[in-house]
């Protein structure tokens, strides 16, 4: 039993992937990028007034991002709103795709993660230098405050937008981490039970095999979830990048 | 007056009844799926946990590296450690804190 031996990094696509380190992970990524990219040709292929499936899925997940980032950032959010997008759409498939045998689930490595979450905290402080200039610094001034308590109150506030790429990094790698090893881990319990307890423990191990049935129900939630946590925090950092509060 | 005693009495009796058979349940308790619930609890903690911890980390981490720069080895460390648990419970109270 290795229930972190999943998430071990392999190479792909043969001799060729292994001669430039072209690891499982990146073939989950472009397998994500490419589904993201196909289900969006298929549904807007037709342009159909009265949508179909295809296009009904494209257009809701399309409208749900785009009422997300108005919702949250204002009107600013049109901007960006192709970076949340594709954010979300590569998060929410990445985890999607994990929850299939023989997949990779690329959100499991702090690695993706910390990267993505860097990239989205160097992007929304960028976007506060840009329409505030230096003022921007006035950020992590607290309103209100007696001037004696600055020198404790700002550090404090820089270390905690500092935070920010730790906290929503380990959040969505520990979840899917979490999830997948809770799998392995009651599919080993069958294994014991059938090689502890012969024909009694096959019969036992229906209950670890009905958890791993439910547990499949709550690790789709939690995929979706994540992805969505993972977008509307990008928005809210975005929020507070162009409206400093 | 007679006509609205009746209807009163009727809206008791409709809430009895419905009392009764259990149809204003879902009303009472805002999410009656206790697996959805008990799943939101563990996500509130878990997000609530890595909040408060992150800072703690990048706090020391930031200390750690003065320390390396200045040859003060232990002192800055130390002195970032209650900057850094101020710091995780200002985004504590921002997670979970009355909206802006």
């Amino acid at each position: 039993m290795d229930p972190l031996g999943q998430f071990r990094l392999t190479t792909g696509l043969g001799p060729l992937g292994a001669s430039v380190n072209f690891t499982n992970s990146n073939e989950a990524m472009l397998a994500a990028a490419a589904i993201i990219i196909i289900l969006f040709v298929l549904g807007l292929r037709a342009g159909a007034l009265v949508p179909g499936r295809t296009q009904a899925l494209v257009e809701i997940l399309y409208e749900f991002v785009h009422k997300m980032c108005i919702d949250t950032i204002g009107e600013e959010g049109k901007k960006f709103f192709p970076l949340v997008f594709t954010l979300f759409a590569f998060i929410l498939l990445g985890n999607l795709i994990g929850l299939f045998p023989y997949f990779f689930a690329f959100t499991s490595h702090i690695a993706v993660t910390l990267t993505l979450a860097l990239f989205v905290f160097i992007f929304s402080t960028g976007v506060g230098f840009y329409t505030h200039g230096f003022r921007f610094l006035l950020f992590f001034v607290p309103k209100g405050v007696p001037v004696w308590l600055l020198p404790l109150l700002v550090p404090i506030e820089i270390i905690s937008y500092l935070a920010r790429p730790v906290s929503l990094s380990v959040r969505l790698f520990a979840n899917m981490t979490a999830g997948h090893v809770m799998w392995e881990v009651f599919a080993g319990f069958m294994l014991l039970l059938t090689a502890g307890l012969g024909i009694f423990g096959v019969i036992a191990s229906i209950i670890p095999l009905g958890l791993n049935v439910a547990l499949v129900a709550l690790e789709l939630l939690v995929a979706c979830l994540q992805a969505y946590v993972f977008a509307i925090l990008t928005c809210l950092y975005l929020h507070d990048a162009v409206h400093m509060h | 007056m007679n006509d609205g005693r009746d209807k009163d009495s009727f809206e008791q009796r409709l809430v009895a009844a419905r009392g009764k058979a259990g149809l204003d349940r879902a009303k009472s308790s805002a999410s009656p799926n206790s697996a959805a619930a008990g799943h939101n609890a563990v996500n509130l903690a878990m997000r609530l946990g890595v909040e408060l911890v992150a800072a703690m980390v990048i706090a020391v981490v930031i200390g750690w590296g003065l320390d390396k720069v200045f040859h003060t080895k232990p002192w800055l460390m130390i002195a970032m450690v209650p900057v850094g648990m101020a710091a995780g419970l200002r985004n504590l109270i921002r997670a979970v804190g009355p909206a802006k």
